[in-house]
């Protein structure tokens, strides 16, 4: 008698919410992230109709300030961050590696509970009143000014931290200890590799934001001389500090989506992906040079010269492993077997606005263009490209990838395919006049501007409208798919990895024999079917 | 059980926490002039690694565990050695 898939081993509330199944903590995650997702695109929605006048005609500049403070941190901290890692990468890795379960279960429901209640209290801090600092907290503002709820903010951001430290670390031993027999390093996919690169991250970044956010609760609370100068502080320490974590944060958000798209394409590529070694070893370049190049935020602050150059050299540095993997994804499509299904057709996005969000960087890291450039659109649009143009569009790409392992259901190609279309042409016509707007000096964060500037933000605000409703299409055919969708066979990308050898949706502990690897992964062509990988 | 410390080790750890901590109050007393900070340097790192050798159990751990312990020491290092690039080279206003 076959094992119960893990959406069918229990019903009640309880075997949800006090389970230590990878898969349904996957759930739980991906539930949570839907519930982040909207309160920040709501917030995103407000600043988008506000800036289709020049005028002040929907909020007040206070609204106006919590309003994109609300957008940014939960965007960055309850969505973008755990977004991949602990929806996809939760319920894929063990798969995907051929073990049971992560190394801790408990440790990673913990994680969810931590992610909720660090959740909940930012929440909280926004139902209050909300946050006018940015998302970034800068001094003396943070510390000094602002009367808003900065110090319950910054709480429910330390906890979410917490959830991030243990999901890493849960990734950073599972790989170590519980690859399948046979599993070498250089056999892993790509994915894992990138999670692994991103778990260094999560572990080494996280408890300085941890530490900056108690200094400057410290300092905004007890007048503890840290960043403030008139007391002996340091005016530039807080945005060393903050940044050391939030560029690397950036890597923490692109590096599951670049992992994510090494599986796509080179699934509807039918193809190895090119360089295996090389997009493997990049992964980990980027985790390791992305740490030495934070302040290029700082190029205006009054950093000295010196650390501004230094600065300025390395961020072109970590743009280099960055070229190699896209050089190697476009040499994988040479000359592949292309289908454009849903999940390649996120993929392709992923590849032109990743690139674009990556050259517009390399714009950012020259002095003298910063100097221009610095807090204008052009930044805001820079970051998109890369945070919602590559990091959230890899991960539409995987979700549909992975829908069916994950519910064992077909979604509908059609609509899904129409949902990449429209998110591609959406996404482009919002964010790529922020380019001309910003090059034009219009300063980010302002509600009121100038009335030359409209045609542009009028464009892009009519794009987030196509957006915005082109990121709500997956919900019903998605949703439509788990109660009326066709049952997913096993494997119905015809792909060679572990996660596809198991049933569709897999059993509770995954695999119903121990899987053994016997050769590298990717091996796509005319034989694999007749030779699987789980051997 | 057999990776477990004797409670003796740990008590001995944590009452040598507690002197070093009565040390660094008492020394930050004292008019050393710029030897206090490095002096509070000095006793916060020996701190540190009784903490890392025998609450973290690092004592006796292999290699790997060691090099990831290490690079947290290491971050540390890149954060302190490029913050204090920018500082050490500041150009007063």
């Amino acid at each position: 008698m076959t094992e119960p898939d893990y959406l069918n081993s229990a019903y009640t509330l309880r075997s949800w919410f006090f389970t230590t199944d990878h898969k349904r903590i996957a759930i739980l995650y991906f539930a949570t992230l839907i519930g982040f997702f909207f309160i920040g695109g709501a917030a995103a929605t407000a600043i988008r109709i506000e800036l289709a006048t020049p005028q002040a005609d929907l909020v007040s500049s206070d609204t106006y300030n919590r309003l994109f403070t609300m957008h940014g941190v939960i965007m960055v901290w309850f969505f973008l961050i755990p977004s991949i890692p602990n929806t996809l990468g939760n319920f894929i890795v063990p798969l995907m590696i051929g073990a049971r379960d992560l190394a801790f279960p408990r440790l990673n429901l913990m994680s969810w509970y931590l992610f909720i209640a660090g959740g909940s209290v930012t929440l909280f801090a926004i139902l209050a009143g909300g946050i006018d600092t940015g998302w970034t907290f800068y001094t003396p503002f943070s510390t000094l000014y602002s009367n808003s709820y900065v110090i319950v903010a910054v709480t429910g951001i330390f906890i979410a931290g917490f959830s991030s430290i243990l999901t890493g670390l849960n990734f950073i031993a599972t790989v170590h200890r519980l690859r399948a027999p046979g599993l070498t390093w250089y056999r892993l996919p790509l994915f894992i590799w990138s999670l692994y690169a991103t778990s260094v991250i999560l572990v080494l970044a996280t408890p300085v934001l941890a530490i900056t956010l108690v200094l400057l609760a410290t300092e905004r609370f007890l007048g503890v001389g840290i960043f403030d100068p008139r007391i002996g502080g340091d005016p530039l320490l807080f945005q060393h500090l903050f940044w050391f974590y939030s560029h690397p944060a950036v890597y923490i958000m692109i590096l599951p989506g670049m992992g994510v798209v090494n599986e796509l394409i080179s699934c509807f590529s039918r193809k190895p992906v090119f360089g295996y070694k090389f997009v493997a070893w990049a992964s980990l370049a980027i985790a390791a040079v992305g740490f030495l190049v934070w302040g290029h935020h700082m190029f205006v602050s009054g950093q000295s010269l010196l650390a501004s150059l230094v600065f300025s050299f390395m961020s072109f540095i970590v743009a280099v492993p960055s070229a190699i993997k896209v050089f190697n994804w476009t040499a994988t499509l040479h000359k592949g077997s292309l289908r454009f299904d849903a999940p390649m057709l996120y993929a392709l996005a992923f590849l032109g606005l990743f690139t674009i969000g990556g050259l517009t960087g390399l714009f950012l890291a020259c002095l003298a263009f910063d100097v221009h450039a610095t807090d204008t659109y052009f930044v805001v649009a820079h970051f998109h490209y890369i945070m919602v143009g590559g990091m959230v569009t890899a991960y539409f790409g995987g979700l549909h990838y992975w829908w069916p392992k994950i519910t064992g259901r077909l979604y509908s190609e059609y609509w899904a395919r129409t949902a990449a279309v429209l998110i591609f042409f959406g996404f482009n016509l919002t964010f790529f006049p922020q380019f001309v707007l910003g090059a034009e000096g219009m300063p980010r964060r302002y509600h009121v501007y100038p009335p030359e500037f409209q045609v542009w933000n009028v464009l892009s605000s009519g794009g987030a409208t196509i957006l915005a409703a082109a990121y709500l299409l997956p919900m019903f055919y998605l949703g439509y798919s788990l109660f009326f969708g066709r049952r997913a066979p096993a494997n119905p990308w015809d792909a060679p990895g572990l996660e596809w050898q198991t049933p569709s949706p897999p059993p509770e502990f995954n695999f119903e024999s121990q899987p053994v690897v016997t050769r590298a992964p990717y091996q796509y062509g005319p034989d694999f079917a007749a030779e699987p990988q789980n051997a | 059980m057999t990776n477990w410390w004797p409670p003796l080790t740990l008590v001995g750890s944590w009452l040598a926490l507690l002197a070093l901590l009565a040390l660094t109050v008492t020394l930050a007393y004292l008019p050393l002039g710029s030897f206090n900070s490095a002096v509070a340097i000095v006793i916060a790192a020996i701190k540190a690694t009784i903490v890392a050798a025998f609450f973290m159990e690092l004592r006796d751990r292999g290699a790997r565990l060691l090099i990831f312990a290490g690079a947290g020491l290491f971050w540390l290092g890149i954060l302190l050695w490029l913050g204090l690039m920018d500082f050490m080279t500041r150009t007063p206003a």
